[in-house]
């Protein structure tokens, strides 16, 4: 049962058992539960039924990511302890700040970006015939996987050598042709590639800002729209004056989403350039330093560093969020 | 991720001006209808190029570019024959079971769990549970990659290294806090009413747990269940680390991103390799968006 499975049949076995064995300790949990009442029997019942959970995350995500923070602070084979050498290197390692000023790149970029078109989007389409089609278009990338997003936009990317007979299979570069310009090895230059992954980072947000910002102009009071229309106001004030101060709470946390998000990417990369030529960020040197390059201690710095740098963009939304509630 | 989007849908009966209707009529259709179709043909486009290639012969592919197909319509099943048998080395079809039997199970059980604790956190009053409950909010922005290798090392230690298991399990527990706070939230908006009268009939938290709060459950378990079963199917990571790249554990995306690393030219693979693994998430999306779309706006996106 706790043997790899090689065929369907074995596999398909070893998951009902697997659903079985855990209907089966989630039956005596309710069982033990069933027999406690009243007030005292109550907090029996709570502490039963948040036993499974609490022990889940004290085991898999509590104990792991402190032991991850001890083992930033000591060398490539976790043997002896270095101090804040692995966070040093980081900083100071040439192609560590490649690194990080990639990452700086993608979140700033992607973002801003993402929402300004997603909002615009939400705009253009709001109440028109095609509305709900019109969306779907716009948000099945997210539905699908940052790999498959990866191949589709590698494809838009390809390049051929620019020889007499050889035409361009990679719709970039057939239109550089048709233009009258050359071919460029798209992936390959630098910083260019960078900012060609970030546009499939964008590709994918963009649905997900314009989901929740249509949704927030959908909220906006029709007293509010009315008395501007009668008050003459035109569309591009409507916008600013009314549309936007309205809906600048839910930009706020579509900006911090989309930018934690975009914080941790690593399928894009590790899919488009393999972190190649310059491409490199944060999520994806992790992997790279912990599973290819062999160096535990950096691999666990750039994990901690991850960690560390999404903890003030989630204060910061959790600020905002307070504030637009309070006001 | 974690966090409450203020927005609410209103209903949609009445036909209502909004702001962006008037700043459309505004800006004079014609330019908003230009500016729509631009984004949305841009947004459409590099699938629709992918899914045409899918469909050529592979020295079309390779020679031509995509959009020649129509002026020169040629079609093959042979790709998406190629990609699934094992004669070519990719064999999908092995690792597209792989992905329904790591996503079932990882959503089944984070889910099963989550509502019992969201239940005890909305409607059992006991010691330490506002702060227990924080430190489980709270764990939603732990990134995966701070927990990967010390993990490695517990399924090392148990000896389950290379089974479905290790897949499991840390999906279900990456799930749990997210889970928990969406579905906490959900169950905080039942009429108190409905759980006291329940009570005082004499039943214990088990039966309100199944006859009152789990039907009415429904919509917030779709939510959270389309949300992670995305995520699961879509997941690269978790199963780099932990699957190996063999066909007995690792799921699509594995593969395909191998197959991206590896054969990276190999365009008539790649195409219909990328369109058989999103088949199902986009499936799952277009039937039940409703739901997705009603959990994106409760709450967030993990990772």
């Amino acid at each position: 049962m706790f043997n790899t499975a090689s065929t369907t049949p074995e596999k398909i076995l070893q998951m009902l058992a697997a659903l079985l064995l855990f209907a089966a300790v989630m039956g005596v949990i309710l069982f033990i539960a069933g027999r406690f009442g009243g007030k005292r029997g109550d907090k029996v019942v709570a502490y039963l039924y948040l036993l499974p959970a609490v022990l889940m995350l004290a085991v898999g995500l509590v104990y792991p990511g402190l032991r991850t923070i001890y083992q930033s602070f000591f060398d490539a084979a976790g043997s002896s302890f270095i101090g804040f050498d692995n966070y040093g290197t980081i900083f100071s390692d040439k192609d560590q700040l490649t690194v990080l000023r990639n990452t700086v790149f993608w979140v700033v970029v992607t973002p801003f970006v993402a929402t300004a078109i997603g909002l615009v989007y939400a705009i253009l389409v709001d109440k028109s015939r095609f509305e709900s089609f019109a969306k779907a278009l716009i948000f099945l990338p997210m539905s699908i996987s940052f790999v498959a997003a990866g191949v589709i936009w590698k494809f838009v990317y390809e390049y051929r050598p620019d020889q007499g007979n050889v035409k361009q299979i990679g719709l970039v570069n057939q239109l550089i042709v048709w233009l009258g310009g050359k071919p460029i090895q798209l992936l390959i230059e630098t910083p260019l590639n960078t900012f060609l992954l970030i546009i499939v980072m964008i590709w994918i947000q963009a649905g997900f800002a314009m989901t929740i910002l249509s949704a927030a102009i959908k909220a906006i009071p029709d007293d509010i729209i009315e008395a501007a229309r009668l008050d003459g106001v035109n569309a591009w004030s409507m916008f600013r004056k009314i549309t936007l101060p309205s809906v600048q709470p839910t930009v706020v946390v579509v900006l911090t989403t989309i930018g934690i998000g975009t914080l941790k990417v690593f399928d894009i990369v590790r899919t488009m350039t393999g972190g190649n030529f310059e491409t490199s960020v944060i999520a994806n040197e992790f992997y790279r330093q912990t599973f290819n390059a062999d160096n535990q201690g950096l691999g666990a710095a750039l994990a901690v560093l991850l960690f560390v740098l999404v903890i003030p963009i989630v204060i910061y939304n959790i600020r905002s969020l307070r504030r637009s509630e309070a006001s | 991720m974690s966090t409450a989007t203020p927005v609410t849908t209103p209903p949609l009966k009445a036909e209502k001006i909004s702001t962006a209707g008037v700043a459309k009529k505004r800006l004079s259709s014609p330019w908003a209808s230009i500016a729509a179709i631009v984004i949305a043909v841009l947004w459409t486009l590099p699938t629709f190029g992918l899914l045409v290639s899918s469909f050529r012969p592979e020295r079309e592919i390779k020679t031509t570019g995509w959009w020649t197909f129509f002026s020169d319509p040629t079609t093959t099943f042979e790709n998406y024959s190629k990609v699934f048998g094992e004669e070519g080395g990719v064999n999908l079809a092995a690792f597209f079971v792989n992905s329904l039997i790591i996503c079932i199970p990882s959503v089944l059980i984070p889910m099963s769990i989550a509502a019992l604790s969201a239940y005890a956190f909305a409607w059992i009053k006991f010691p330490g549970r506002n702060v227990l409950f924080l430190m489980i909010f709270a764990l939603q922005i732990v990134p995966l990659q701070v927990t990967l290798i010390p993990l490695l090392k517990i399924f090392v230690s148990i000896d389950i290294t290379g089974t479905f298991w290790t897949l499991w399990l840390s999906h279900a527990t990456f799930a749990l806090p997210l889970a928990i706070y969406l579905l906490h939230n959900f169950m905080r908006e039942i009429p108190a009413g409905l759980i006291e009268a329940a009570r005082v009939d004499g039943a214990g938290h088990v039966s309100i747990f199944f006859k009152v709060m789990l039907p009415l459950l429904t919509p917030a378990l779709a939510a959270f269940g389309i949300f992670q079963f995305l995520w699961v199917w879509n997941d690269l990571l978790v199963a780099l680390v932990f699957a190996g790249g063999g066909d007995e554990v690792a799921p699509i995306t594995l593969q395909l991103a191998n197959l991206s690393g590896t054969r990276g030219t190999a365009w008539h693979l790649l195409s219909a390799g990328a369109f058989v693994s999103i088949i199902v998430p986009v499936t799952v999306f277009l039937l039940l968006q409703r739901y997705f779309v009603r959990g994106l706006l409760a709450g967030s996106v993990k990772g």
